[in-house]
């Protein structure tokens, strides 16, 4: 307990570290799902924008991306992170790397809320003369906006996840925080600390979802 | 009278889908149809589902294009128009839903207004015009409820009111009363026929059921099987159908046809000759049928019928149980004096 005290400076330094990571790859990792989402829905057979070829190959990506192991992603993308933000560590690496994943993840989560619009509404946009961009932004995105901010509350939780294994590429957060003063010291009152920490993280923004989805719901 | 101008004209259009399957078979959903529809009419397009009315009427405002042949909405072919250019075109054409296909996400005002949001109306012009059509679908006070606050028939009143927003002259209905109780289907009809008569807009309505025809259409086209088997007015199609399909739609709403179960028990309690009249307008005098009849000994009894009235003109159909002590032959006699008066039709 008094170790705990005494490490409070780097456990508050860490939590602010998982808030800077997962606020990042929430924006970024949330942006890029939205995109493969609407890919996918868009090309998919009998859609406004129906293309077999690019859903096949968006499709295929995914499917790909998604199964791997985040901790072997985040090994096989340093490559990819080194070309793109100039480091294949820190923060900032890892943000790259779990915006990257968190896109395809969260691209399939998307489709799916997406298909949960009535194609009806679609075509009655269509039938007064709306064109795809219009239908998008006023139609499909609002029709869908109670499953979407479910779906991205859930992909937070995921992203909290993700975040803990930045330590192995020289990041911070709670993760590294409790590999490292907490597992390794054998003290588990640390590893605790940090467990409850992301508790009433994730609690607290399941909550804001869930009331900001009701309230997308009832209208 | 000038002569009616045609605002929807199909050409010999075809709509092909390819084979859902490698190797399968292309499915014709609209073979070779050709329709005309006047300013002003309420034509009504009746088929059993699966029949192609949907995509018919999807044709008319390119939600689904046709494989071949034209269509020509007021006088411009829209057949071959990219999409782009279809804005213009559908802005004119209204639509209706079976599902009413409204924004769950927008009152019904922003529903309302939202195609004159597509058409970039400025806010003031889109306001007004929200409040005058929200009043004319008898909704005002609804205007800042959402479509899940609603029942069935106002949501399609509202449905209504979006499609009618931008001044139409065509309105499209898809099986519009559908998914409506028969109370709130006659509210509907009404108002459709308040768009007719108000606002002379001209509008096709698609349906499986023959009520809908018969309170609101003016013509009729039947459809089976991709094709238009049967048109024209309503009367004539009612009072005198030429297809078995169009019999049989027919038959669901005109009272005065026995069944075939009905008729099978008329025919065990009648064991002579059965025979049924059509009787048209004041086109056939029944007095002088029946006059017939009774000069060569032919002794009757009604055992079906009835008298409809469709459009202000009544027809209806008389079923005759037919006793004679001349036999066959003095029945086949009169028959063929009555066949020169109106349609007889043996039912044995």
């Amino acid at each position: 307990m008094d170790s705990l005290i005494a490490l409070m400076p780097e456990f508050w330094k860490a939590a602010g570290e998982t808030l800077y990571i997962v606020g990042f790859t929430l924006f970024f990792g949330g942006l890029g799902g939205l995109l493969v989402g609407l890919g996918l829905y868009l090309t998919r057979a009998g859609s406004i924008l129906a293309n077999k070829p690019v859903f096949v190959v968006l499709n295929l990506f995914v499917n790909i991306v998604r199964p791997i192991p985040f901790i072997i992603f985040l090994a096989a993308a340093q490559p990819l992170a080194r070309m793109v933000v100039g480091t294949g560590i820190g923060n900032n690496a890892i943000i790259f790397t779990i915006s990257l994943a968190a896109s395809f993840a969260m691209g399939r989560i998307v489709e799916q809320n997406l298909l949960t619009v009535t194609p009806g509404v679609i075509e009655a946009a269509r039938s007064v003369g709306a064109g795809p961009l219009r239908i998008i932004f006023t139609v499909l995105l609002p029709e869908a906006l109670g499953p979407l901010i479910l779906g991205y509350t859930f992909i937070f939780v995921a992203l909290v996840d993700m975040s803990a294994v930045a330590g192995y590429v020289g990041g911070g957060g709670l993760g590294n925080f409790a590999l490292l003063y907490g597992y390794r010291q054998f003290n588990p009152v640390v590893t605790w600390a940090a467990v409850l920490l992301i508790i009433v993280l994730v609690q607290l923004v399941q909550f804001l979802g869930n009331w900001l989805a009701r309230r997308a719901f009832r209208r | 009278m000038p002569a009616p101008s045609p605002v929807v004209e199909l050409r010999d259009v075809s709509k092909v889908y390819p084979p859902t399957v490698k190797g399968g078979a292309e499915v014709v959903a609209i073979d070779g149809v050709s329709l005309t529809v006047d300013a002003g009419d309420v034509y009504g397009i009746i088929g059993y589902s699966g029949a192609g009315k949907s995509t018919l009427v999807r044709l008319i405002n390119a939600l689904e294009r046709s494989t071949s042949g034209e269509i020509l909405v007021n006088g411009q072919d829209i057949a071959r128009l990219p999409e782009r250019e279809l804005r213009p075109v559908r802005l004119g054409i209204g639509m209706i839903f079976q599902q009413f296909n409204l924004l769950g996400s927008r009152t019904v005002a922003a529903n309302v207004g939202y195609p004159l949001e597509v058409a970039r109306q400025p806010k003031d012009t889109r306001r007004a015009r929200v409040a005058e059509m929200l009043d004319f679908v008898g909704l005002s006070d609804k205007a800042r409820a959402y479509p899940d606050q609603l029942s069935g028939g106002q949501k399609q009143r509202v449905g209504i009111a979006r499609a009618l927003a931008t001044q139409p002259g065509i309105l499209l209905a898809d099986e519009a009363t559908s998914a409506l109780d028969p109370e709130t289907t006659h509210e509907v009809l009404d108002l459709l026929g308040r768009v007719n008569k108000e606002f002379g807009v001209t509008i096709v309505v698609i349906t499986h059921e023959m009520d809908v025809i018969q309170t609101l259409a003016t013509k009729v086209a039947v459809m089976d099987q991709g094709r238009v088997i049967e048109r024209g007015d309503v009367f004539d199609v009612f009072s005198n159908p030429q297809q078995p399909a169009s019999a049989r739609f027919v038959s669901t709403v005109v009272k005065g046809l026995p069944s075939a179960g009905e008729l099978a028990v008329l025919r065990h309690r009648h064991p002579g000759r059965i025979v049924t009249l059509a009787f048209r307008d004041s086109s056939v005098d029944q007095a002088r049928v029946f006059g017939e009849f009774a000069a060569a000994g032919v002794t009757f009894e009604v055992v079906y019928g009835g008298i409809n009235e469709i459009q202000g003109r009544s027809f209806g159909h008389l079923t005759l149980a037919l006793t004679s002590a001349g036999g066959d032959s003095s029945i086949d006699a009169v028959l063929d004096r009555v066949r020169t008066l109106t349609t007889v039709t043996e039912v044995r």
